[in-house]
């Protein structure tokens, strides 16, 4: 059974490659899958620490987590899809109708 | 008892009320002349008969003076009087004492004689009812005044009957000379108030009180060593009250002219009651005048150069009622001066006989105007003996009651002043036995002058010449006509009447007549003294002593002379007046054309016209007092005119400079520029920040990933 610490530090790696994969990708599916990235990320760190302390909570709210993915996954999709309804394109950039 | 005279003041108020609303609401039209005589005169009458049984009788019968406060008036509070807190409250009150009951029998009596006889001799007159309006709310003034038992209550009916004064004065409005009679008696009467007023705020400032009873037991327990200074002070000022009221020098000049009121209104004000205010009030606070020597020894100098002055004035005039009123003027001299050698007792005397046979005296006259249609110049007069034949009796016995020949009330009265006089104030007496025999010869030569000889009447003017003053129109008097001042006063009265003979005047004027003649008689009886068979102090004097409180444990002691003084005193007043009235009789009587008088005016010219012109003092009263406020007038406007105007506009200038132009600056570069300012820095701000909103979510995603690592790195790093 790997330590506890190794459960971090793929959470970690995850994240950051969640993260940056939100910040310099163009294609808003992908953007969409970055973020689930980084949910799943922090499921490990939930899961881990769960384990390491020997308590149920944080499974218990990796559940919630999943299924909030689940809700924030369908509602994005849905906007994607009325973006490229509307504009024709699923580029980030090409939607910025509120800037300054 | 109360209750009684609070009735009799408040219906005389109430008739006022009544007949001022009928004559108000009506003001031209013809009014109900029955229900204005019952109004008025039941009020009048009623006033009397309560004041006689309600309050005279039982206090007659109880003797203990009577005081009611029906409510405190003026509450103010407490405050420092002298050298003790004193609660400065004055109440509405009334007072009933021998000098109150006095004044009062003589106020509703005469008053109510007087109005019966003015439903006579107004009876043709526009405005009757407001005439009689007028005079009622003269009575309720009159018995305000005379009834309050402090001086402030006293003060508001002095105040009300100078009101009714001046509406009465000036009751032919639309004569100029009437108005202007009512005006400057107004005015002249409050020289005297404001004298007044003062006097009683020093009273209220030395005993903190205005009540009859507390000033006068105060003063008079600490007497002339604690109160002597301030009493003289104060009695001198109400003096100058009296002055203005009661028509002596220099305050007498409005008197003459108020002749131009209706003549019921000269006998009631100008004779009776309202003149004598100023006698009552002396007397009423004698206690503080006897503390006063010096303002007693005042008093009597102006009574006594009143009395001589006026008489002499007397002697040359020619319109019937300016005859009687320089001999009202010169009577109340008598009084002053009465009161001035500390006879209060024969002041207060003098008032009643005085109002009698005055009173008569006026009515008299009135009724002969009436029967002469109007005239009242006594060279267009004589011989109404045969014409007017009760008013000829009843003129005649006043005319010797006021000579002061035995047994008429008029003796009684001035011998006693002249006894009270003879022993302290030689001069003083001298001068008062020269006015007595002054008056005995200009009351004769009147009634030598309208009685006797034949009928002028016609001969001297023509009957087409005297028309217009019959009928009462196109009478009003030119301007000069006024300054010579003498026949104007009744020529406004318009009789309907105009007969040419003198006829005699109906029984409500002549019956009053008859009733004041006949008190003209026998209303010096109640004070004949003890060597004519009466006693020492006169009934009289007894009756009012109670109101001379003794001062310092010391009880006023009535003058005594003895026997032998007092009958040579006697001889010497009678000797004098019947000099007088012998010397009218030669002159008017047994010489009909009058040629010594005529003789002397001639020789003595510069006399005569000083006399006829009555030593110019109103003309010296022109050039100076009102000239003098006229000066001072045009003075003030021009102040006010070049200097506060020129002020006032300088002020204008330089805010239309400073603030008109000047705001505008301010105005267009502050506060525009504050605001604008405030406009720019928000736009440009925002031009600077609008960049930050760059769109692009992905930017938002770095900042805020930046940031959490920047929070992780201080925490982890970083923390203390």
């Amino acid at each position: 059974m790997p330590s506890t610490q190794a459960y971090l530090m793929l959470s970690g790696t995850l994240f950051a490659v969640g993260l940056v994969g939100v910040i310099i990708r163009r294609n808003m599916i992908t953007v969409l899958m970055c973020i689930e990235l980084m949910l799943n990320a922090v499921n490990i760190n939930l899961v881990a620490f769960s384990h390491h302390i020997a308590s149920l909570e944080g499974q218990v709210f990796t559940i919630f987590v999943i299924t909030i993915a689940a809700g924030e996954a369908a509602v994005g999709l849905a906007i994607i899809i009325q973006l490229y309804r509307l504009r024709s394109t699923i580029n980030v950039d090409e939607a910025r109708t509120l800037h300054g | 008892m109360a209750e009684a005279l609070l009735l009799v003041v408040l219906l005389p108020a109430l008739g006022a009320l009544i007949n001022g609303t009928r004559a108000f609401t009506n003001p031209h039209g013809p009014k109900n002349k029955t229900v204005t005589n019952a109004v008025a005169l039941g009020a009048t009458a009623l006033s009397a008969i309560v004041a006689t049984i309600g309050a005279v009788i039982p206090f007659v019968r109880s003797g203990t003076p009577f005081e009611h406060a029906y409510y405190t008036w003026i509450p103010a509070g407490i405050g420092h009087a002298g050298n003790f807190i004193a609660s400065f409250a004055v109440d509405f009150a009334f007072r009933i004492d021998p000098l109150s009951c006095t004044m009062l029998m003589i106020v509703t009596w005469v008053g109510f004689l007087i109005h019966v006889y003015a439903t006579g001799y107004m009876s043709h007159e526009k405005g009757y009812t407001r005439f009689f309006t007028y005079l009622n709310l003269f009575m309720f003034m009159m018995l305000l005044l005379v009834l309050g038992a402090n001086y402030i209550v006293m003060f508001v009916g002095w105040e009300g009957v100078g009101l009714c004064s001046y509406l009465l004065i000036g009751f032919y409005y639309d004569k100029n000379f009437a108005a202007d009679a009512g005006k400057k008696a107004f005015i002249t009467n409050r020289i005297g108030d404001f004298g007044f007023i003062l006097g009683i705020f020093l009273m209220f400032n030395t005993f903190g009180s205005a009540t009859y009873s507390k000033v006068f037991a105060l003063a008079a327990t600490g007497g002339a060593a604690q109160y002597g200074g301030i009493a003289t002070a104060i009695c001198l000022l109400l003096f100058v009250g009296a002055c203005g009221k009661s028509a002596q020098l220099p305050l007498y000049v409005w008197l003459p002219d108020a002749m131009a009121g209706p003549t019921p209104v000269s006998a009631l004000i100008h004779a009776a009651t309202m003149v004598t205010a100023g006698v009552y009030m002396v007397v009423r606070s004698n206690v503080l005048f006897r503390m006063a020597p010096d303002a007693m020894l005042v008093v009597a100098i102006v009574g006594a150069l009143t009395a001589i002055f006026a008489a002499s004035i007397g002697l040359a005039q020619n319109d019937i009622k300016k005859v009687l009123a320089y001999s009202t003027v010169s009577q109340l001299g008598y009084m002053f001066l009465a009161a001035g050698v500390g006879a209060f007792t024969a002041a207060i005397f003098h008032v009643m006989t005085h109002a009698f046979f005055k009173a008569c005296l006026f009515l008299g006259a009135g009724s002969v105007i009436h029967g002469c249609g109007g005239e009242q110049d006594m060279r267009k007069m004589g011989g109404l003996r045969k014409y007017m034949p009760r008013t000829h009796w009843t003129m005649l016995v006043a005319t010797i009651a006021i000579a002061g020949i035995p047994p008429l009330a008029g003796f009684f009265s001035k011998d006693e002043i002249l006894a009270n006089a003879y022993p302290h104030h030689f001069p003083i007496w001298i001068l008062g036995v020269v006015t007595a025999g002054l008056t005995a010869f200009y009351m004769f030569r009147l009634y030598f002058m309208t009685f006797h000889g034949s009928y002028r009447g016609a001969e001297v003017e023509g009957i087409e010449e005297s028309e217009p003053a019959h009928g009462g129109h196109n009478l009003i008097p030119d301007r000069r006509h006024l300054l010579d001042g003498d026949e104007h006063s009744d020529k406004a009265h318009g009789h309907h009447t105009h007969a040419h003979d003198p006829h005699e005047s109906p029984w409500s004027m002549t019956g009053v007549l008859a009733i004041l003649a006949v008190l003209s008689i026998v209303g010096g009886w109640v004070g004949i003294p003890a060597v004519l068979g009466g006693s020492h102090p006169t009934a009289f004097q007894r009756w009012l002593s109670p109101v001379l409180l003794p001062i310092g444990g010391e009880a006023y002691e009535f003058h005594e002379a003895s026997v032998a003084l007092e009958w040579t005193l006697m001889l010497i007043s009678v000797a004098v007046a019947a000099f007088g009235i012998f010397l009218a009789w030669r002159f008017y009587k047994r010489d009909p054309l009058w040629s010594t008088p005529k003789r002397f005016a001639e020789t003595f010219a510069p006399v005569h016209r000083l006399l006829e012109n009555k030593y110019f003092v109103d003309e010296l009263y022109n050039a100076t007092v009102v000239g003098g406020t006229l000066a001072l007038s045009r003075a003030m406007w021009w102040f006010d005119r070049w200097i506060v105007d020129g002020i006032v506009n300088a002020v204008r200038h330089l805010t239309v400079v400073l603030f008109g132009h000047g705001s505008w600056i301010f105005d267009r570069y502050i506060v525009d520029g504050a605001v604008n300012g405030v406009g720019w820095s928000a736009r440009g701000g925002s031009m600077m920040f609008r960049r930050v909103q760059s769109g692009f979510v992905q930017n938002y995603a770095l900042i805020m990933g930046g940031g959490v690592v920047l929070v992780a790195v201080v925490y982890l790093f970083m923390k203390p």
